[in-house]
């Protein structure tokens, strides 16, 4: 199956390990994997402040990357959930419509990939440890991917998966919320570690480094020795 | 009070809020009480999905058809002997209610719950014209005697705990008993009993009005809407134009929906129905009843993209679900209507030059939209306020702006994002340690005041992968 990958911009930037993952993972699952040179980011920073123009320009920068694609596969549920709303924002705009829609569906964030289309809920991976897992908002509800990362979770060799506390509720990262209202994300963000730090987990596991980057950075910042690991990183160690 | 509290700046209302740790531990303790009864009663019911298509339906068809169904039910309250009056603005709405009260030379008005009269003010207006007004909702009662807002719109009290709520007993009515629920319930009724005995005029809410059969219904769990209605003479119910459903049947669809999706119970207690006023033979019901429909912004959202904002039944989920309102109350939305929904409608009610903050206080978590009972997609509605607060209002920060049309630039030329991914890493050299920045520059301050920033792990994932497809090519 030809697949080509999404980085999204934060793990091309910042968190290339993620991305790396996730491409040695899809490989490894049988998927021939390319990767647009031409992709940029999906828009949601302006999309969600308000600056629908602006993140018009960057979506479409996306589709044109991905036009010859037969599957994008992302590691984020957020930023594939960005990518599944083209659909709603170009309804109204000729030119872009159809390719919108086209374009939408055949995007996947990466275990809602593996499990739905590859069928595949154990990647044979083995992992030793502690873990807990936070479930990111975009994802499971814009997105509708709950199961699947925790499906193949309890199927890595060596993992204990135990509940996150109020796992549902949001850490407080929303984008540029975090900056627009830091007070408010702080407090989020601080109750959302205590959450964490009360599972008595060694690793704390999410599909979205959105997310993770923002309860990471609090919990180092507080001298919290929780490791954080983006999932593709567990599906992938042996 | 109109549906602004008051003139404290956003910030300051929003830092009071976290420093009240008091308020922070009962809102939390509620939310939590709340939001598992919601689920245990939606899973109890099942189809719960089904159920929300089923309301959603109920309220687009209703709103979709307002002009019938008000005509209807304005003239089936007039066939019951009622009176209506449709009031284009909060001022209408007042000086209508102000002149039965001075025709009636009413001297005591008792209330049920409601949260349209608090949004237009009645209780200030009708003081105005010399009559005292006693809320006769416990939550509300609280309130009034201490001259304090709601903080939520179903559990207006939330924010205080028991004892905040003794000693404004007894500063206020000369309480002396002990902080337990039921003495200072037990207290309270006792008090209201001799309100509900004297007053003259009872003011209602309504929950739903009924076109079919002109029936104004109210639900409560205190059951103070019964005597509200049956006691007084004179009986005027305020609702909000779109407060209405076909027939019985959607009715109770719809009361399911909220009594669930509010405080997690099949039913409450009590819902009272009032259909017109007593008529010849009949032997209950109040002998003059009126009926106000309040527009007071609404119908220009009809036909709008926001038109769904009308749907809301008045549950309360959206709020009880939402962690930025856990941490900062209600009273720091600055509006009757806190929570997501009051961050959706308010700007929609009373503009956006002071509300302009509203849409922004939200991470667009979505936990609002999943909990609505309705279906409004409030996390969608807030980044269209956003948009138009950038676009139409031309509210937002000149810093931003260029932000963003940099953001575009750079996320639209594939040029200039390859050139970022690769000078990310040098560029943020000076303040990187360990692989993380402690004090960010400029944009990353707000971030690393609270925590730290990762810097990027190395070479950018298009650089690995151009190197690796380069090795794949010469091995």
């Amino acid at each position: 199956m030809k697949v080509s990958l999404f980085s999204t911009c934060l793990s091309d930037i910042l968190f290339a390990d993620v991305a790396k993952n996730t491409l040695e993972i899809l490989e490894r699952v049988g998927c021939e994997v390319d990767y647009p040179m031409e992709q940029t980011c999906c828009g949601q920073p302006a999309y969600n402040s308000g600056y629908l123009q602006e993140a018009k320009q960057s979506m479409k920068q996306m589709m044109k990357a991905f036009k010859h694609s037969e599957y994008v596969v992302g590691p984020s549920g957020s930023c594939v959930g960005m990518l599944k709303e083209y659909p709603k924002i170009f309804a109204d705009d000729p030119e872009w419509a159809e390719e919108a829609k086209r374009f939408a569906a055949k995007c996947y964030e990466i275990t809602e990939f593996l499990v739905d289309v590859m069928g595949v809920t154990d990647v044979g991976s083995t992992f030793k440890g502690k873990v807990t897992f936070h479930s990111s908002c975009h994802m499971k509800r814009i997105l509708g991917v709950k199961e699947q990362p925790k499906m193949l979770l309890r199927n890595v060799k060596g993992v204990e998966l135990v509940d996150l506390p109020m796992e549902e509720d949001c850490c407080g990262f929303g984008g540029t919320f975090s900056v627009k209202n830091p007070v408010i994300s702080q407090e989020m963000v601080s109750e959302k570690s205590r959450h964490v730090a009360e599972t008595e987990a060694e690793y704390l596991v999410g599909a979205d480094m959105g997310c993770l980057m923002n309860i990471g950075g609090r919990m180092r910042r507080e001298g919290k020795n929780v490791k954080v690991v983006h999932i593709t990183e567990i599906l992938n160690t042996h | 009070m109109s549906i602004k509290l008051g003139e404290v700046p956003y910030k300051d209302r929003v830092q009071t809020g976290i420093e009240d740790d008091f308020m922070r531990q009962a809102v939390s303790s509620a939310q939590g009480r709340f939001r598992n009864g919601r689920l245990t009663q939606a899973a109890e019911l099942g189809n719960w999905e089904d159920w929300r298509e089923l309301g959603s339906e109920i309220r687009t068809h209703t709103l979709q058809n307002l002009d019938y169904y008000l005509q209807q039910l304005s003239d089936n309250v007039a066939r019951r002997g009622g009176h209506v009056f449709f009031a284009e603005t909060a001022e209408e709405a007042n000086q209508y209610v102000k002149n039965i009260i001075k025709k009636k030379q009413a001297k005591k008005v008792v209330k049920a719950k409601s949260m349209v009269t608090e949004e237009i003010g009645l209780n200030k207006a009708l003081e105005e014209v010399g009559a005292e007004v006693v809320e006769s909702d416990l939550g509300e009662w609280i309130l009034q005697l201490d001259e304090d807002p709601p903080s939520h719109i179903v559990t207006p009290a939330l924010h205080k705990n028991r004892q905040q709520i003794r000693e404004t007993f007894a500063k206020k009515k000369g309480y002396t008993g002990s902080d337990t629920p039921e003495e200072m319930a037990a207290f309270a009724r006792e008090q209201l009993r001799q309100d509900f005995l004297a007053a003259d005029v009872g003011v209602t809410g309504c929950n739903f009005a009924i076109a079919e059969s002109g029936a104004v219904t109210l639900v409560t769990n205190e059951g103070n809407a019964e005597m509200v209605t049956s006691l007084p003479d004179t009986v005027i119910s305020v609702m909000g134009m779109e407060r209405i459903v076909p027939t019985w049947e959607e009715m109770e669809v719809l009361v399911g929906l909220l009594t669930r999706a509010a405080v997690g119970q099949k039913l409450t207690s009590y819902i009272t129905a009032i259909t017109g006023a007593r008529l010849e033979g009949e032997i209950d019901g109040p002998e003059e009843f009126h009926l106000v429909v309040v527009d007071n912004g609404r119908s220009k959202i009809l036909g709008t993209e926001f038109q769904s904002a009308l749907h809301c039944i008045r549950c309360a989920a959206c709020i009880n679900a939402c962690p930025v309102y856990r941490h900062i109350g209600g009273h720091a939305y600055n509006s009757i209507y806190p929570g997501p929904i009051g961050a959706v409608i308010t700007p929609l009610l009373e503009g956006y030059d002071d509300h302009k903050e509203l849409p922004y206080a939200s991470t667009l978590c979505a936990a609002c939209t999943e909990a609505c009972p309705v279906k409004i997609p409030l996390h969608e509605h807030l980044i269209r306020h956003r948009q138009i607060i950038v676009e139409q209002e031309k509210k937002a920060p000149t810093a931003e702006k260029l932000m963003m049309k940099g953001f575009a630039k750079w996320s639209s030329s594939p040029g200039i994002y390859n050139l970022s991914a690769k000078m990310a890493k040098p560029a943020l050299g000076p303040w990187t340690k360990d692989g993380m920045i402690e004090n960010g520059p400029g944009p990353l301050k707000d971030w690393t005041d609270a925590r730290d920033f990762y810097a990027p792990q190395g070479q950018s994932f298009r650089a690995w992968f151009k190197q690796r497809q380069k090795d794949g090519e010469t091995s």
